[in-house]
């Protein structure tokens, strides 16, 4: 047993009173299991394949609190901290760490149930307990079981058959604290038939203090469904994040989503998608901007278990400084699930010897009648391209920044709120110009 | 304005230009012509700057200012400008971006305000009828998807907007159709004055007779081995390179 996993396991078994009265049976009821599988899995390290390039034992050895008997901070940060996109009607829900401050739009369409995770379990203990856990299971990665032991709140949303909610929802994560704190989050999305839901959601850290993130998304893509997940991360150096996202997909469904590293720490996201009905599409894009000494992980794993479904994959990096970046993009294509198009591009720019990216690509195939294809490259700036705008006239600097900006901007191109997307060439812009350490729109940052 | 003494410079160790001397007055039209090889396209990128070749002896002044020293983006801002033999293309940077970029750092240097947005699309638009510029070229990324024909217009457009003192058309003639040919020539010409000057590097006759030289020298095995007037260049439309190969072999 490693230590960085002991402390949990200890703080595990001498407070569950305590987690349990300040969360759900529905939650609850898992813990045992979740904390079981953690004892064995341990925390996942340099030893595993997967994690070969980030050491997530080392995101979690640092002594964190934990709010575990959910002291609500006294800013209110609904009335100080703005994160709007202009021209951009959204309904914003906020969270300080794992704690839920509220926000949103009381007046969504009839049916749709968008709070706390905690307070749907109370109300849908039935609907919570359906779907909670199904797809996030805890017998895999020691960090999906030990949030699931953990877990006290987080964010559900259940939107009914054929409704399609126009405006995006949005969460705002805020990091805010004296004192160096994990935080566990959690999100439960069910969509059923022929609904449609956008959400937008962004990471925020704004002290200087150590900070631990675990996250585990489970969404459920009901068929003819759309959804849309825009999740964007500016935090700091001393920001450790961990966030793995399930979905599963039934026929016919739509979901893009688009994750977005614009300033961090330390990163690894796990990205499990599964096409479980035919004819279902997925758009599963990120990028991220990495310089001094932030490490990016992207995970990936597309696994295509019906005829018909097409999955288009795009990853950029652009790492300066000494800046690391690994991509891992696993796409299977059973037997049976003929007619798949499958498409993964992975693109990184690194501009100083001391940048490293680590890309590893795997398409494991099945089925005999596919169209699938990938294709990682790693370079540098295009001399040629440098030279022709500084003949220009445009000064070196500046040249470089237009060139990394023009190398991320299909991944924003991506993007299916035009708002948003004008929103984020500009942040990402910024980012290059050396302007952007926090959001943009936000009081407390400027 | 523009002075080359004994220029030597090399690419990957290897020397191509040999020592180059010229002399460039205002309101002058030089032809560099010679067969392929020769350096010519050596001798544009030097004089722009392009770090890939490294200037190994002599000098290059450029209105009292020691050229070599100066930075790519320095030596525009100064009034160099070259058209390039293949223009770049620059996927996601929009020529709009790309040129207010360009107009703004020559501005800034020279201690003025940036354009206002206003001004500065009054002149991409007037600038642009010069070659007759398309109006959608100019909202695409840089030259990317432009045929043959309109990246040369596009880099006479981007000569256009930054008035430079001295123009130096690579191979502006390559791959171009008798039209394109025709609305490229009519563009530099139009931009002339007595003021700035042009040096035309071209492997052909062709592109001489739409814009008229004043002297035409013969670059070979990276030196000029023949200088004369535009009678020069006809002399070897028709007779080809051969005969000055053997002069200077022999």
């Amino acid at each position: 047993m490693k230590n960085a996993a002991q402390q949990y396991i200890d703080l595990f078994h001498q407070n569950r009173a305590l987690i349990d009265s300040h969360s759900a049976p529905v939650l609850n009821s898992r813990r045992e299991e979740a904390m079981r599988d953690f004892e064995q899995l341990g925390l996942p390290g340099k030893s595993q394949e997967a994690f070969l390039h980030t050491d997530v034992e080392a995101f979690y050895a640092p002594d964190y609190g934990l709010n575990l008997a959910r002291i609500t901070p006294k800013v209110d940060f609904k009335e100080t901290f703005r994160c709007a996109v202009p021209d951009l009607e959204s309904r914003p829900y906020f969270f300080a760490g794992d704690i839920f401050l509220g926000g949103g739009d009381p007046a969504l369409p009839q049916g749709v149930v968008a709070c706390s995770l905690r307070e749907a379990a109370t109300n849908y203990p039935a609907l919570v307990e359906r779907y909670y856990g199904r797809l996030a299971r805890t017998d895999k990665d020691g960090t999906v079981a030990l949030n699931t032991a953990l877990v006290q709140e987080g964010f559900f949303l259940y939107v009914p058959r054929n409704v399609q909610i126009e405006a995006p929802l949005q969460l705002v994560h805020l990091l805010h604290g004296a004192h160096d704190f994990m935080a566990n989050r959690r999100l439960l999305i069910i969509l059923e038939e022929g609904a449609q839901v956008r959400l937008l959601s962004c990471d925020h850290t704004l002290d200087k203090g150590n900070f631990l993130t675990s996250t585990v998304n489970e969404i459920f893509v009901g068929p003819r469904a759309t959804f849309d997940y825009y999740d964007l991360e500016e935090s700091t150096l001393n920001t450790h994040r961990v966030a793995s996202t399930f979905i599963r997909q039934e026929a016919d469904s739509n979901v893009l989503v688009n994750g977005i590293t614009l300033h961090n720490g330390y990163t690894r996201n796990n990205y499990y998608i599964a096409l479980d009905g035919e004819g279902a599409e997925t758009h599963l894009y990120g990028m991220a901007v990495a310089d001094k000494r932030q490490a990016v992980d992207n995970f990936t794993f597309i696994d295509h278990k019906a005829a018909r479904c097409t999955s288009d994959e795009l990853f950029k990096y652009v790492l300066e400084d000494s800046a690391t970046g690994v991509f891992n993009g696993r796409i299977l294509v059973r037997q049976g699930a003929q007619k798949t198009s499958a498409i993964q591009t992975n693109r990184n720019l690194c501009t100083t010897k001391e940048a490293h990216i680590y890309t590893q690509p795997q398409l494991e195939i099945y089925a005999d009648d596919v169209k699938c294809s990938h294709g990682a490259t790693t370079g540098q700036l295009d001399g040629n391209a440098l030279f022709y705008m500084r003949s220009r006239g445009i000064p070196e600097a500046e040249a470089r920044m237009l060139l990394m900006v023009a190398f991320t901007h299909d991944v924003i191109e991506k993007v299916r709120i035009e708002q948003l997307k004008e929103r984020l060439h500009k942040m990402v812009e910024r980012r290059f110009r050396g302007t952007l350490d926090k959001c943009a729109g936000c009081r407390i940052c400027q | 304005m523009l002075t080359i003494k004994n220029l030597h410079a090399s690419i990957n160790g290897k020397e191509i230009l040999k020592g180059i001397d010229l002399v460039v007055k205002p309101g002058e039209v030089h032809a560099i012509m010679g067969p392929n090889g020769s350096g010519k396209s050596t001798l544009s990128s030097v004089l722009a700057g392009n770090p890939a070749f490294e200037v190994t002896d002599g000098s290059v002044d450029f209105y009292g200012k020691d050229l070599l020293a100066l930075s790519p983006e320095d030596r525009s801002h100064e009034g160099i400008f070259l058209s390039f033999q293949y223009p770049v293309e620059i996927p996601g940077v929009s020529m709009v971006n790309f040129m207010r970029a360009a107009v703004n750092a020559k501005r800034k240097y020279w201690g003025e305000e940036p354009l206002s947005a206003t001004d500065f699309l009054k002149m991409m638009r007037e600038k642009r009828a010069i070659v007759e510029l398309d109006n959608k070229l100019a909202s695409r990324s840089v030259n990317e998807g432009f045929s043959g024909g309109e990246k040369k217009r596009n880099e006479i457009f981007q000569m256009a907007m930054l008035q430079p003192r001295l123009s130096i058309l690579d191979e502006t003639d390559s791959g171009l159709d008798i039209d394109a040919l025709r609305i490229v020539s009519q563009g530099v010409n139009q931009l002339r004055t007595d003021q700035n000057a042009t040096i035309v590097i071209t492997h052909y006759q062709r592109l001489l007779d739409y814009i008229a030289p004043d002297f035409v020298h013969v670059l070979y095995k990276g030196r000029i081995v023949k200088s004369g007037g535009p009678e020069l260049a006809l002399e070897l439309e028709e007779k080809g390179y051969d005969w000055i190969k053997k002069e200077v072999d022999a």
